[in-house]
């Protein structure tokens, strides 16, 4: 039973990093509709620039912050040279981008900060196991820190005014050019925020997984799943199927398939969402009367 | 009838538009007086709304749009709308995902003066509808609400120019005089300019004081609205009733 009970946080305590790149192909997507491959890429090329100020000696959450900053501007800057210019090209251009964007971001960590797997610090070691040994320091920390940071998001799309603009030109890009809002600088501040959010489960998951150019591979399979469980249309659904999909994951790896094949459980979650239910479960239907 | 005293607020001359390689304006000359308002009629097709959009900045435009005195064509669509038009485009434009409320703030987006609150109440006093429904996703109002919504926003934006894509469009004649009655009031209250594109000849003849008659891109057909309303001729050949 104990086993168990610590499956299922550990569930919780990933599914918060795969609820994050949800929620960042989910931004991307509903302003696109376009998946961004590279999402993972880049937060792994975050994760190495978290290291790198980190053993430039920088405190911990300093460079945390500074990482976020670095990741949005790199963001903007990625929408405002390369997408940009291709906005109204067909799919093909941007799947194009989206891989190349992958294999640089991919590469250029590599190629920056070698292939080795690296160790990455995590802030709440001190803590240890706690709650009668079910949940690590670590697992608390990291799920309170990405909590911390959708619950931010949220509240900066539902109260506020850039917010409510940004979600404007999502859904309708003509009629927000009509009230004035600056249509392709809100696709670029979607751009830095979910390169932001990104960073955010680079850093921590870096902890559990070790840091390599390939960290993310997986967590973004695992995030796609979620994001398409949740609904790819809906931010909320999205983070709610990225826990639900770190709880299956890690009950599945444990009981049912092995900690080999837990990937797998990702693919039949596409496949089965694909096929029984494509708008997920929580799929914006927009209701209108004409 | 005595021409104002001052400069119109939209001056357009030799205006074309098209989209790819077909043209569907072949050079308008027209004027939208200050505080006054400009009816553009004509068949489907004749150009009306291809003629808004142009003002806008959302299709590709030649010649020439002054507006308040000052040269707009070739702006963005963002920048033309920060300057002070606001566009009830055709479909409305209006957010059906968002709420009425999110509506709301979404017009008045590029204002920062501390009047916003009270332009809100200012347009309940219009439509009062909108008070009930301002929690509502604006998806699920009716044609009219939506209609009335729409308006709503582009009176947020405090504009000194509001351009009107055929607001009677698929709404019953009782909502249609009810939203024409209120573009009256607005009129009269606000001193906002407005150009209106109609089908429905009579309606827009009876609130504009001014009139130009599209035919496939050009004005065949221009003068005072009451003139055009009494001439016969034009009635009986170009608007049909």
């Amino acid at each position: 039973m104990d086993g168990l009970a610590h499956q299922l946080v550990a569930g919780i305590a990933t599914g918060g990093i795969y609820a994050a790149v949800a929620l960042a192909l989910v931004m991307i997507y509903q302003a696109t509709h376009h998946v961004n491959f590279a999402q993972g890429e880049m937060a792994t090329f975050s994760t190495y620039i978290a290291l790198t100020l980190i053993q430039a000696g920088l405190p911990y959450w300093v460079a945390f912050l500074a990482t976020l900053v670095i990741s949005f501007v790199l963001g903007v800057v990625i929408e405002r040279v390369l997408l940009r210019p291709v906005h109204d090209a067909p799919v093909l251009t941007h799947v194009g981008i989206f891989i190349g964007l992958l294999l640089v971001f991919s590469n250029l960590s590599g190629w920056m900060f070698d292939y080795t797997v690296k160790a990455f610090p995590s802030p709440f070691e001190a803590g240890g196991p706690m709650l009668g040994g079910l949940v690590s320091g670590h697992e608390l920390g990291s799920t309170a820190v990405t909590l911390a940071v959708l619950l931010l998001v949220f509240l900066f799309f539902r109260y506020t005014s850039l917010g409510l603009a940004m979600r404007a030109a999502a859904y309708n890009p003509v009629s927000a050019r009509l009230v004035g809002i600056r249509v392709g600088w809100m696709l670029a501040l979607g751009w830095g925020l979910a390169a932001a959010i990104g960073a955010v489960a680079g850093i921590m998951i870096a902890p559990v997984v070790f840091l390599e150019p390939n960290m993310m591979l997986g967590i973004l399979l695992y995030a796609f799943a979620g994001a398409l469980l949740g609904g790819i249309d809906n931010p909320g659904g999205a983070v709610l199927g990225g826990f639900a999909v770190g709880v299956i994951e890690n009950l599945g790896g444990a009981y049912l398939v092995g900690t080999e094949l837990k990937l797998t459980l990702a693919l039949v979650i596409i496949i089965a969402v694909l096929l029984i239910k494509p708008s997920g479960l929580f799929g914006r239907v927009v209701v209108s009367r004409v | 009838m005595t021409a104002p005293p001052e400069a119109p607020i939209l001056d357009v001359r030799g205006l074309t538009a098209g989209y790819g390689q077909t043209a569907v304006l072949h050079g308008l000359d027209f004027v939208v007086d200050q505080g006054g308002v400009t009816a553009l009629l004509g068949a489907n097709g004749a150009g009306k709304t291809t003629t808004l959009r142009a003002i806008c900045g959302m299709v590709r435009t030649g010649g020439e749009i002054d507006f308040a005195g000052q040269r707009i064509g070739g702006l963005a669509t963002e920048d033309i709308a920060r300057r002070g038009i606001a566009h009830v485009p055709d479909g409305r434009g209006t957010f059906m995902e968002l709420t009425v409320e999110e509506n709301f703030r979404l017009g008045a987006y590029t204002r920062r003066d501390p009047e916003v609150a009270a332009d809100f109440e200012r347009v309940f006093g219009y439509f009062p509808r909108l008070r009930q429904r301002f929690r509502q996703q604006a998806g699920t109002l009716s044609g009219g609400e939506q209609q009335m919504l729409a308006i709503a926003r582009a009176l947020l934006l405090r504009p000194r120019l509001l351009l009107m894509d055929e607001p009677s469009f698929g709404l019953a004649p009782l909502i249609v005089q009810e939203i024409f009655a209120i573009m009256q009031r607005i009129r009269g209250d606000q001193g906002v300019s407005i150009l209106l594109v109609e089908q429905n000849a009579n309606l827009a003849l009876d609130i504009a004081d001014r009139a130009y008659l599209l035919e496939t891109g050009r004005i065949v057909i221009s003068g005072p609205a009451a003139e055009i309303r009494q001439d016969e001729a034009i009635r009986r050949s170009y608007l049909g009733y």
